[in-house]
């Protein structure tokens, strides 16, 4: 009989085991995970053969190994490889906090730049462009230092005898509106050059990243990220209830501040690498989510994801009006806008809104 | 007091009507309605009276009817409209919030927030760009096409059973990030974009000219009556859809004509002054301290106490901001932000 049968690929866990150690394994996520980073590879790879000199890929990757021309290898080591590396941790950093904040507050809208935490590094960075003119140093440690600060004043103001993933809700969109009436203010004192600059940096772009922007992101994300995954294991528990996982053995206050402050951090970070790129952290880990199947905060996949939305979207933006190059977070808020409809809407009809 | 006799009455039986418990506390309330009338007023006349040039009240009253003294050009001219650009706009957003928030069930909502203020103003910002619109009676009617699509896609969202104060503000918080990411890359494309819209998405009262003020009249007005009429219907949707269609409203209907009425008011409003928040989120709370959930007290207290709220925070933002001025839209950010964190933080609203 020649037909097609559902193997419900997306329920199946496989246990190994061997010598007294069980391992169990998800097919799906497995195989929906290589197939992130195949994209993320690819992706980055025709992200740095084009431009103003286009590579095919395998040119691409002979220079990347060192046997390519050296006006190509200038181009490469110095501009693209810089930037595309810049895209792939911001990217990656934006999905994992997205997911470990999504997971928190436990409704798939809660990401760092509806909440205010990106709002709060924007701040950071205006303030430096308008009172200090805003140096090439100035401006990444302005994003952290500002991120960093809203990030405890927000989990302070939502702490009552703990913080609930509810209360964070609430408090974020009450600060992230005083943000914007904060940056609107900065934005307004400005002078219009600096205006310009300010408003080009908010919108998240990866123009003119360099080493100089990717060296810190990845000592960032080598720093953070491992804790991260190694408490995703705790957020999983967590999702289903603070008395459940209090039962089960965790900390829930003090693993919810862990992976909160961390995802602050990344958020933070990946806004002084690139400028606040918007809806990353909000698409990435749904995406993820859909693409493995598998329950939980979906770290790891959620990392992938973001590269590769961040990746593509530089790509796009680089691409789609001939002749202009848009910023990367233009792409980002128009798609990620549309999604965000999509998913009011589709939330709201399965009564989960 | 003397007893007054029905023809029903039955010895013994007091039908005094200044006993009922009811007529006291409408007393009260008008009374208090008269009261804040009052405030209003003052306020209003601080407003005409501040400013690079301070008046005292005799000078305002001149510069208001007097042609002929030097006051009248500064007043009728500049501060007159600022004034009533201020009133207008303000009833416009406390009784959308109000509406809103009797709409939606949920004390967090507050067109600000709920992204239909972000709506307009991309709306106006579109047509900044790509249609060279340059003049409010232009605009406004793009304003009321954003505020309408955001009004109806929250009215959609909001409407649910499971829709908690929490999930509708996030949905808002969302949108509202979305729609500023779009007037951002409006602002980028266009320098002399950019530097008109980041004034105007401020929210500020500078703008006021006579013209506007006259051409917002009409909206706000329609808005306004709208608002008022949906008060009884209002009550009835509070207890629900079924106890609603038990005591004869259309709950259909009156979503519809209240976001017709959201669209109006916040639209025009948006069109005028850029997007101010939480007006519509404060007022509301505080009028129910004053006059209870019954919206026909509350729908009214909104519209007077609402331009009195934003008068207030433009006068105080003239005053902080001496030479020149804080906008109104930062003064009420910096006053609602930490009266919304307060207000989240007491009330212990139901968990997710």
């Amino acid at each position: 009989m020649i037909g097609r049968r559902r193997t419900g690929l997306g329920h199946r866990t496989v246990a190994v085991r061997a010598a007294g150690y069980s391992l169990r394994l998800r097919p799906r996520a497995l195989a929906a995970g290589a197939a992130i980073a195949a994209v993320v590879l690819l992706a980055t790879v025709v992200a740095i053969g084009s431009g103003e000199f286009p590579m095919s890929p395998v040119e691409v990757l002979r220079t990347l190994a060192g046997h390519g021309a050296p006006s190509e290898a200038f181009i490469v080591e110095q501009v693209r490889l810089p930037r595309a590396v810049t895209a792939v941790l911001a990217g990656g950093a934006l999905g994992l906090a997205g997911a470990v904040f999504q997971s928190v507050v436990r409704n798939p809208l809660g990401s760092p730049d509806v909440l205010g935490f990106t709002g709060g590094a924007a701040a950071g960075a205006l303030a430096t462009i308008v009172l200090a003119g805003g140096g090439s140093l100035a401006l990444p440690i302005g994003a952290v230092a500002g991120g960093v600060t809203t990030g405890v004043v927000i989990y302070a103001l939502a702490w009552r005898r703990g913080v609930t993933g509810y209360r964070l809700v609430l408090v974020g969109i009450g600060v992230a509106a005083v943000l914007t009436g904060l940056n609107g203010y900065l934005l307004s004192r400005a002078r219009i050059v600096d205006a310009q600059r300010a408003v080009l940096w908010l919108t998240g772009s990866l123009d003119g990243r360099g080493w100089g922007e990717a060296l810190p992101l990845l000592g960032a994300m080598l720093l953070v990220a491992p804790l991260l995954l190694y408490g995703g294991r705790d957020v999983a528990m967590m999702e289903m209830g603070d008395e459940l996982a209090c039962a089960l053995g965790i900390p829930v206050q003090r693993r919810r501040l862990l992976v909160l402050a961390g995802a602050v951090v990344l958020t933070s970070c990946a806004a002084a690498a690139t400028g606040p790129v918007a809806f990353v952290a909000l698409t990435g880990p749904q995406l993820a989510r859909r693409l493995t199947g598998a329950p939980g905060p979906n770290l790891l996949a959620s990392l992938g994801t973001g590269s590769a939305l961040l990746v593509t979207a530089d790509l796009a933006a680089q691409r789609v009006v001939p002749g202009h190059q848009l910023p990367a977070g233009v792409v980002t808020g128009v798609l990620g806008g549309g999604y965000l409809v999509w998913l009011l809407t589709t939330e709201r009809k399965a009564g989960r809104l | 007091m003397s007893h007054t006799t029905s023809p029903t009455s039955r010895p013994g039986v007091t039908t005094d009507r200044r006993d009922l418990p009811g007529t006291r506390l409408a007393l009260a309330r008008t009374v208090g309605l008269l009261a804040a009338i009052v405030v209003l007023a003052a306020v209003a006349v601080l407003s005409i009276g501040l400013g690079a040039r301070p008046l005292s009240l005799p000078e305002v009253w001149h510069g208001l009817v007097e042609r002929t003294s030097t006051t009248y050009p500064v007043v009728h001219e500049l501060r007159l409209p600022r004034t009533l650009l201020g009133l207008l706009a303000g009833m416009a957003l406390g009784l959308a919030g109000g509406v809103m928030q009797a709409l939606t069930r949920n004390p967090l909502a507050d067109p600000g927030l709920l992204g239909i203020n972000s709506g307009a103003s991309a709306a106006v910002a579109s047509a900044i760009l790509f249609l060279g619109v340059r003049t409010f009676p232009g605009y406004v009617w793009f304003a009321l096409l954003g505020a309408a699509a955001v009004s109806v896609l929250v009215y959609v969202v909001g409407g649910g059973r499971g829709a908690t104060p929490a999930r509708l503000a996030l949905a808002g918080a969302g949108l509202n990030a979305a729609l500023y990411s779009y007037i951002s890359a409006i602002m980028l494309l266009d320098t002399a974009s950019l530097d008109r819209m980041r004034f105007w998405t401020l929210g500020s009262l500078a703008s006021a000219r006579t013209g506007t003020v006259l051409r917002l009249a009409p909206f706000i007005a329609v808005g306004v009556v709208v608002a008022l009429a949906l008060a009884r219907p209002l009550n009835a949707l509070a207890l629900g859809d079924d106890s609603a269609k038990a005591l004869g409203a259309h709950p259909a209907r009156i979503r519809a004509a209240a976001v017709v009425a959201v669209t109006l008011l916040c639209g025009a409003a948006t069109a005028a002054c850029g997007p101010i928040v939480f007006v519509g989120l404060m007022v509301p709370h505080v009028v129910r301290t004053l006059s209870g959930p019954d919206l026909r007290w509350a729908l009214p207290y909104c519209a007077v106490l609402a331009p009195a709220l934003l008068l207030g925070a433009d006068v105080l933002g003239r005053v902080l901001g001496r030479p020149g001025e804080l906008e109104v839209g930062i003064v009420t950010c910096a006053l609602g932000g930490p009266f919304f964190v307060h207000f989240v933080r007491r009330r212990h609203l139901a968990p997710a």
